[in-house]
């Protein structure tokens, strides 16, 4: 039979040839069905590794207390007990290597997240202390009368006294 | 010599041997027969949340896009917190500011475009607040739906995304009856919760779960019966949202009513 017949087969071998190539060089190794089957778990294995490497940077209160251990003993006989040190002086990290010190949020808005009164019969909220941060000593920090750690416990004055 | 009587009588012989399939020579073995019942599993995350006790606080949602690195200003988020106020004319107000990323500092409800509604306490019937994240359904609607592979579920349960392989056709996002998926501003890939996939691994609880100071998430293995969100799923009264998609999500709510569900 003439060549020009063939031709357009060549083509398509090639082009099929050329799919398969880039294919095999292109999608992982590893890509395949996973244990939860076809429909859920059509993946690239190696994934799941990836996201179990993530750097982990709320280390918990457990990591906080091998060296902080008297901060730890006193808020957790106080009513703040359950509250996480990292909730307030942000992530650990890698601290104290890096970061060295911990940046402490001490604004008015963060206490107000539960102490902002919201009379809500129906939720935990409805039963917590608060007040209106528009007219309780507006300005000031809450550390200033009231300390964190155990908060029927007064506040740092001195702190006050730098601010005014 | 072959008579036509026992050629008859082997040709039959043949096919119907032929015709047993190779199982059904193999023995009974109960232990297999029970270890096939149930999947052989031993770790499937699931996630409790208390309605009764969430004071919308926010710092779950805080923790959580610090944890996972979800831009801390970018209004996106892998699990939020929504505020539900039921009027006594029987109407829902709900708002979730930023997620509730920095609570809730305001008695007025956010309606969106920067108008705020004031309800008065003494309307107020009930209102509670709601933590929602992704509910690792069962029979995830997002990872059928994925094109390229690039989203699939564990074998623990937990689904994840291959921020490698997602094409960012939003599928996904479509696809989720909860809204729990979003695009990440930085890498243009499907995002979700994915229950701190890095910290559960090694034996961590989730961020949201260590900023919790009142218990309202707990994250637990269901397929562990010693262990105490076990336990509270499967003698309390715990709910699931919209159970009606087939979903089977494993974040189960206590306290939940429909004006959540």
């Amino acid at each position: 039979m003439k060549s020009h017949v063939w031709r357009p087969l060549y083509v398509v071998l090639f082009v099929v040839a050329t799919i398969l190539v880039v294919r095999k060089i292109v999608v992982p190794p590893d890509f395949g069905i996973g244990p939860r089957g076809y429909m859920y778990g059509w993946h690239r294995p190696s994934n799941e590794g990836e996201w179990q490497k993530v750097t982990v940077k709320y280390r918990t209160t457990e990591y906080c207390k091998k060296c902080h251990r008297d901060k730890y003993d006193e808020i957790k006989q106080s009513p703040h007990a359950n509250i996480a040190c990292e909730n307030c002086h942000g992530p650990a990290l890698a601290h104290p290597e890096d970061p060295k010190a911990l940046n402490i949020d001490r604004t008015r808005e963060l206490c107000a997240r539960c102490h902002f009164r919201l009379e809500y019969p129906t939720s935990g909220r409805g039963k917590i202390r608060g007040i209106d941060p528009k007219t309780h000593n507006p300005g000031l920090e809450c550390v200033t009368c009231h300390w964190p750690h155990d908060p029927r416990k007064e506040g740092h004055h001195d702190h006050a006294q730098k601010l005014l | 010599m072959i008579t036509r009587r026992s050629f008859c009588k082997k040709s039959l012989l043949m096919i119907g041997g032929l015709a047993l399939p190779l199982s059904a020579f193999e023995l009974f073995d109960p232990k297999r027969l029970l270890a096939e019942k149930g999947d052989g599993k031993k770790v499937r995350w699931v996630f409790l949340v208390d309605t009764e006790k969430c004071v919308g606080c926010g710092f779950c949602v805080k923790g959580c896009k610090t944890e996972n690195e979800i831009p801390y200003d970018a209004n996106v988020t892998r699990t939020w917190v929504e505020r539900y106020v039921v009027t006594k004319d029987g109407k829902t107000h709900i708002d979730s500011p930023k997620g509730g990323r920095d609570g809730f500092e305001n008695r007025a409800i956010d309606i969106g475009e920067g108008k705020f509604q004031e309800i008065k306490n003494e309307e107020i019937s009930k209102a509670f607040f709601v933590p929602k994240l992704c509910n690792q359904c069962d029979n995830p609607p997002c990872v059928q739906v994925c094109p390229v592979g690039a989203t699939y579920q564990t074998e623990d349960g937990v689904v994840l995304v291959d921020r490698k392989w997602c094409i960012g056709c939003g599928y996904c996002v479509m696809g989720c009856p909860y809204g729990v998926r979003f695009f990440h501003p930085v890498y243009h890939t499907a995002e979700k919760c994915n229950f701190c996939y890095h910290r559960i691994s090694q034996g961590m609880k989730t961020a949201c779960v260590e900023a919790c100071a009142f218990g309202a998430r707990r994250i637990g293995n269901i397929r562990d019966p010693e262990d105490p969100v076990t336990k509270i799923i499967t003698t309390e009264r715990v709910n699931v949202l919209k159970e009606e998609y087939g979903t089977t999500p494993q974040v189960f709510y206590l306290g939940l009513t429909k004006e959540v569900k």
